[in-house]
């Protein structure tokens, strides 16, 4: 239905550079509905400066972004922001507002107005209390927030999600169980994700894809299992090397 | 008196100069949020306003409005409401756009890239989340500038304009300390209710309880609304004849005198007290000031910048001539006694030292301390009788008027630059050295009318009995009866009496 043709998104030589800074060199690539992409890296590697520059809270220097086929530098800034749902790695919750109010912004600003039905089922989906809905940020724990800010992101519609670091701030566990929600949801709502994160583990286990990043460029593009099987190139490798010794350490100690 | 008409008055400025500063701070503010340049040029620029006296600010503001007049037309008022609205509220801005900008520069950059990422726009931004999240800190610079404002706002009284520092100033300057009390507590009172309130609403943002700012706004809306009614709900007359008055005792007295003469004619009166000796003759120059009682030698010095000195009755009609052509003020008369300089000393120093007149006094100044009020030393009288005596002394001090008697009785200064006029020079046992080589010129009282005043019979008429009614000894008895220390008269009850021995 979504997007029958042609990618959901697809990057065209994009770059941005501050100064004398790259932040990103020349990135090409495209997302097809309903791929779950994980985009990994070092720090200051460029995830999120590529990341901003689909909803625009970066302009490309050069080269630019289609979403579902349309140049987003010619879009409504606000229309393309309330079309993209998007969880960022401050959480970013507006400490004034309660939690439902929170998680209606998008809609409110669009001019609709949503019910509490509505506020309690997105709630659901993010396995939270409808009670909560009156709450105040403060009010929550780092987890709740996080699965708040999952809920506004969703409230729209959206075709795209976007997550920069969504479970950066949590505990391992928190971190699991929330990573496993989000990727049912991506599957229930027929999703196109595009999730940034350091822990090549998490990404391994919640994605259908990898990118690689490194110092701007996209130096690896591969499936889970590809990397797991040592493809992807040295960058790539040195990153899975990480978990892979982690399992094996596990492994000897269970022996 | 009750207070009740200046603290109204004085409710309604500090309200209205609070709300100018936010109606030019909370714009400025947030321009300041998006310019590094903007907040640094406008915080510079409002913490240098703050490094100006109170005091010269409300002054400054009267040559001011007086070249803008050129511009923005004659009608253009330069004493009173209009120039203490605008030195209060420029006073007003640092504290509330300080707190505004770092309110906008401490929030969250996390939740600001939230309200641009859920497709916020600049409006948006601005109304839904950095309003709210800087009201609390905004409401807080507010509350300060609130009572620095209500303090400073009784210094309005200097430029002419009603406050609670009509009471202070009035107390001041006749060592009535009952007045200067009440003056001052009805003005801290205010603060502190206005704290009080702010507060509440302050806290109302912080903790999201809507009662609590709610009626903070209602009670805030409703003391000002209760100021205006008794201002204005009691019907205040368009037409009263503006009586002024400079900072001292005499000229309070006559301006009570010659107002109770107009209100048995019929006038509505009102007084500006208080006023600078440069602002009331610019004052009744264009018409702010309809009357006021002013010296000979004070508007041939500082109006006409002479340097001569000239015969009483010459330098008189001159004065009459200039006014007449260069201000359209009409001079009705001399009130028949003399206000002059002249230096004082204690009896008992008198003796000691075998001073009779200011030649005298060269011989010893070098040994001397010589105390004036802070106008005294700079005024071109001063300078010619410094000269004309080659006069040196050890040490130079200002004090205020009611204070430089004090000082010379305690001995913190041995001659003062006293005026003839006054009470104490009697009541102290005071000797005024002689002027042989006439150095001081004459400082004869004379009743000025502005252009419009002078040109109305009525006002004439009723004040014509005034002129040659008053000698020097009723002067420095009425004087006496505000000045001394027990058994003070108001200053109506001085004027009534004054008028009484004057046979009015
Ligand atoms: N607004 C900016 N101004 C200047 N330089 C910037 C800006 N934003 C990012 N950069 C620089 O661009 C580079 C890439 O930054 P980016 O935030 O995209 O990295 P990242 O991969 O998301 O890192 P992390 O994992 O630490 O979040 C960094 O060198 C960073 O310093
Ligand atoms: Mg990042």
């Amino acid at each position: 239905m979504r997007g029958s043709k042609g990618p959901a998104l697809a990057f065209e030589n994009v770059a941005k550079s501050y100064g004398e800074t790259q932040a990103v060199q020349s990135v090409s690539l495209q997302i097809e509905p309903g791929q779950f992409v994980a985009l990994v890296g070092a720090s200051g590697s460029g995830k999120s400066t590529l990341l901003k520059t689909v909803n625009r809270l970066v302009d490309p220097s050069a080269g630019r972004v289609l979403f579902e086929g349309e140049d987003v530098a010619g879009l409504p800034l606000a229309a393309l922001r309330r079309r993209i749902g998007y969880v960022f790695q401050s959480i970013g919750l507006f400490p004034h507002m309660t939690v439902a109010e929170n998680i209606g912004i998008g809609p409110r600003l669009a001019g609709q107005k949503i019910d509490t039905s509505r506020v309690a089922e997105l709630l659901e989906l993010v396995e939270l209390e409808a009670e909560m809905a009156r709450r105040m940020p403060e009010e929550l724990s780092g987890g709740q927030r996080q699965r708040v800010g999952v809920a506004r992101a969703l409230a729209g519609d959206p075709h795209l999600l976007l997550m920069d670091e969504p479970f950066g701030a949590l505990d391992s566990v928190t971190r699991d169980a929330l990573g496993e929600r989000v990727r049912g949801l991506h599957k229930e709502f027929g999703l196109t994700s595009v999730m940034v994160t350091h822990d090549m583990a998490e990404a391994l286990l919640l994605a259908d894809r990898v990118l690689v990043m490194d110092e701007g460029q996209i130096v690896a593009d591969e499936h889970p299992q590809a990397l797991v099987g040592g493809g992807g190139g040295e960058i790539a490798q040195a990153l899975v090397a990480v978990p892979r010794h982690q399992a094996e350490r596990l492994a000897e100690l269970s022996r | 008196m009750g207070l009740g008409d200046q603290l109204a008055a004085h409710v309604l400025l500090s309200a209205a100069a609070i709300a100018l500063g936010i109606v030019v701070a909370l714009p400025l503010a947030i321009w300041a949020s998006r310019s590094e340049k903007v907040a640094r040029i406008s915080l510079a620029f409002a913490s240098l306003v703050q490094t100006i006296p109170a005091l010269a600010l409300l002054a400054l503001f009267f040559p001011i409005l007086l070249s803008l007049r050129s511009v923005l037309g004659e009608g253009l008022p330069t004493l009173g409401f209009l120039p203490a609205l605008l030195a209060l509220a420029l006073y007003a801005l640092l504290p509330i756009l300080r707190n505004a900008v770092t309110a906008q520069a401490n929030l969250d950059p996390g939740v600001i890239e939230a309200a641009h990422g859920v497709g916020m726009g600049f409006r948006q931004r601005l109304w839904l989340v950095e309003a709210p999240l800087s009201a609390p800190y905004i409401m807080a610079g507010i509350r300060t500038a609130a009572v620095w404002t209500i303090g400073a706002a009784t210094l309005a009284t200097t430029i002419g304009q009603k406050s609670l520092g009509d009471p202070i100033f009035a107390g001041l300057q006749t060592q009535n300390w009952a007045l200067v009390l009440a003056g001052c507590i009805a003005s801290a009172g205010l603060a502190l209710l206005a704290d009080t309130i702010l507060g509440t609403i302050e806290r109302g943002f912080r903790d999201r309880r809507r009662s609590l700012w709610l009626g903070g706004l209602v009670a805030v809306a409703l003391g000002i609304g209760a100021a205006l009614f008794a201002q204005f709900g009691s019907g205040e007359d368009e037409d009263a004849v503006v009586i002024g008055a400079k900072g001292f005792s005499e000229q309070y007295i006559l301006a009570r005198l010659i107002g109770q003469r107009l209100e048995e004619e019929g006038f509505a009166v009102e007084y500006r007290d208080g006023l600078g000796s440069a602002v009331a003759h610019s004052a009744a120059a264009s018409g702010e000031v309809d009357i006021y009682v002013d010296y000979t030698g004070t508007i041939w010095a500082n109006q006409m910048n002479r340097e001569d000195n000239l015969p009483r009755e010459e330098m008189y009609r001159q004065i009459t001539e200039w006014e007449t052509a260069n201000t359209g003020m009409h001079v009705l008369g001399r009130l028949g006694f003399e206000n002059a300089y002249g230096l004082a000393v204690t009896r008992e120093r008198a003796r000691t030292y075998g001073l009779g007149s200011i030649e005298d006094l060269a011989r010893v100044a070098p040994q001397l301390t010589v105390g004036g009020d802070p106008e005294f030393f700079e005024r071109p009288e001063w300078i010619a009788v410094r000269d004309a005596y080659g006069l040196r002394f050890a040490a130079r001090r200002n004090f205020s008027p009611t204070f430089m008697y004090n000082a010379l009785r305690s001995g913190e200064a041995d001659v003062i630059g006293a005026y003839t006029s006054d009470g104490r020079i009697e009541a102290d046992n005071l000797t005024i050295l002689d002027d042989p080589r006439g150095a001081f010129p004459n400082y004869d009282a004379v009743l000025l009318l502005s252009p419009s005043a002078g040109s109305n019979e009525g006002i004439i008429a009723a004040l014509e009995p005034l002129i040659g009614a008053i000698d020097v000894g009723a002067m420095r008895e009425a004087n006496y009866s505000v000045d001394r220390e027990e058994d003070k008269l108001s200053f109506e009850e001085a004027a009534r009496q004054l008028a009484e021995r004057a046979g009015l």
